[in-house]
């Protein structure tokens, strides 16, 4: 048979985030594949050396929603390399809890997209149900649900209000009931095994290869994580444990980020009951000229920062590695010989970043909320029986 | 199991003649340079006999030249090894690593058109972020940079 192209973007219709695939099929295989990427770049890198320490960290907060503390959490800890200094104890254990309570809500995010890609739509309303418990820890926590504005160099910006601690541990612990249930759900699933089991696999070898990072690694028994090879934060002052698989399938890597959000869950929960008081900030006044590399282990794998300072109050040269820049190249590996049926959830499996927060409630002027959700529903019934009305139908 | 002191030692005896310069920076930090010429034979010893991951290359413009640092993780010692090279900026020219493991292909690219290094042999040269239109030979990361594109920045609002 001969060969066809399928052009999949530049606007991605699955993913929703730019990126152009072409994929090369015989048949139902896919023989070949390309990527092309750069449709979203924005020069961050440039602008950040326009921007002096202290604002370069909220410009790098913005690279992407879903990591948003994981880029600052790598680029104060570059920072800190040039000079270099340790942070006081409770920034540490603040900086961890909110990097933990990041990685929980953007599993939960990709579990329930995952469950989106397959045509499983009722995994994808339900965790996300479950995840705006996360933002709103989160909220209480730093005041924002994403772009929490709370990294520094020298350690955080604003304190924990210990009266919400009580609320924080309530809300944390309610998920855990949700997320077993999820897990059973998930993991059990004879449709699930039936469609992720031994699709797209990445074999140790070609992880090593690609340098491959994150969950995609530790799916394929590559035991590598930022937080227990080269400890940071309070990582090394809590009890957890690296989950690794040796499949490297889809099915495993599903499996790597469910129970990894349990173990983010015991280690907020232990960080915040060993919270230690004292200083949060070192108040850094001068950076001497000088390099300095931090690395932090997003959600996605590890977040690469390397600064250069010549003395100024700006960065000389500020490099930015994101994980799925070593992730994406694998999908070459893993998608070759599989079918164009499995493309998609194959992709989704290195979990690409995008950002996709968005909230909305209509107020009217004196801030009374106008709708709430059954009115929702009825005004949706409404506009259904008004269609159809219009167009004939019975 | 090699230890901090075993590995650096092995690599100062084996590449004596390509080390320039060697800074044991801090416990989890050595900047170790090296002569452009060296870069496959000592990157892909850290990369395979050492067993090392490649995190990713930093190109910069250090206006004297152009200077690359590829950084090589260690776990077994927690050890981070940034291997730098300086290029001549006129004309900065390297051997591409690409042959010699996949994890750098995409940062070759990426250095290639923002900084304009040109890496000798790289299997899949192309554009990677840059859009079609940009011109060729313009470097957004020279810090001699200009804006070429004068509708951008109108539509910037600058």
């Amino acid at each position: 048979m001969a060969k066809s192209v399928i052009p999949i973007g530049p606007w991605h219709p699955l993913q929703e985030e730019p990126e152009f695939f072409t994929l090369t099929v015989d048949g139902e295989t896919v023989v070949d594949m390309d990527v092309s990427i750069g449709y979203n770049h924005r020069g961050i890198e440039k602008l950040s050396e326009m921007k002096s320490f202290d604002q370069a960290t909220f410009v790098i907060e913005r690279i992407c929603g879903i990591c948003s503390t994981s880029h600052p959490f790598a680029y104060t800890r570059a920072v800190e390399d040039v000079i270099p200094v340790e942070v006081p104890d409770r920034a540490k254990y603040i900086r961890t809890i909110i990097a933990e309570t990041e990685r929980i809500h953007s599993h939960l995010l990709w579990l329930g997209l995952a469950g989106h890609f397959l045509g499983y739509n009722t995994i994808y309303h339900w965790v996300w149900k479950l995840r705006e418990e996360i933002l709103d820890v989160c909220e209480i926590l730093t005041g924002n649900r994403n772009n929490y504005a709370i990294f520094k160099p020298g350690g955080v910006r604003r304190d924990f209000n210990m009266d919400d601690i009580p609320l924080v541990l309530r809300k944390i612990d309610g998920i855990i009931p949700t997320v077993d249930r999820l897990k059973k759900a998930i993991l059990d699933d004879p449709v699930l095994h039936a469609r992720l089991k031994g699709i797209g696999i990445l074999t140790k070898e070609e992880v090593i290869d690609y340098s491959a990072l994150g969950p995609t690694a530790r799916a394929s028994g590559v035991a590598k994580d930022v937080r227990k090879d080269a400890p940071y934060g309070a990582y090394d002052r809590v009890d957890w444990d690296m989950i690794v698989t040796e499949n490297g399938d889809v099915f495993d890597k599903v499996v790597v980020r469910v129970l990894e959000t349990y173990e983010s869950i015991k280690i907020v929960k232990t960080c915040i009951a060993e919270l230690p008081g004292g200083e949060i900030d070192l108040n850094i006044k001068d950076i001497p000229p000088g390099e300095g590399i931090g690395a932090h282990e997003a959600p996605r794998g590890e977040t690469f920062h390397y600064i250069r300072s010549d003395g100024t109050n700006r960065p000389a040269r500020h490099k930015v590695r994101a994980p799925t820049f070593m992730n994406l190249p694998t999908y070459k590996a893993t998608v070759i010989g599989e079918t164009i049926s499995y493309a998609t959830i194959i992709l989704a499996a290195i979990d690409p970043c995008y950002c996709c927060t968005e909230r909305m409630a209509v107020r009217d002027v004196e801030g009374k909320r106008l709708f709430g959700g059954p009115d929702l529903v009825k005004l949706s019934q409404e506009k259904t029986a008004r269609m159809k009305r219009e167009m004939g139908m019975p | 199991m090699r230890t901090r002191e075993q590995v650096l030692k092995d690599l100062q005896t084996r590449f004596k003649d390509d080390i320039v310069d060697l800074l044991d920076k801090s416990p989890k930090r050595v900047y170790m340079e090296i002569k452009p010429e060296s870069i496959v034979r000592v990157g892909s010893y850290i990369f395979k006999d050492l067993e090392a991951r490649f995190n990713i290359a930093s190109g910069v413009d250090a206006r004297s030249h152009i200077e690359i640092l590829y950084h090589f993780s260690l776990e077994y010692i927690n050890l981070l090894i940034s291997l730098r090279v300086k290029l001549d900026r006129k004309k900065p020219v390297i051997d591409s690593l690409t042959t010699e493991f996949k994890a750098v292909n995409w940062i070759e690219r990426e250095m290639s058109e923002l900084l304009g290094i040109e890496f000798k042999g790289h299997p899949e040269m192309k554009r990677l972020l840059l859009p079609d239109e940009w011109p060729e030979g313009v470097y957004p990361l020279r810090t001699d940079y200009e804006e070429w594109d004068k509708n951008a920045i109108r539509d910037r609002g600058v």
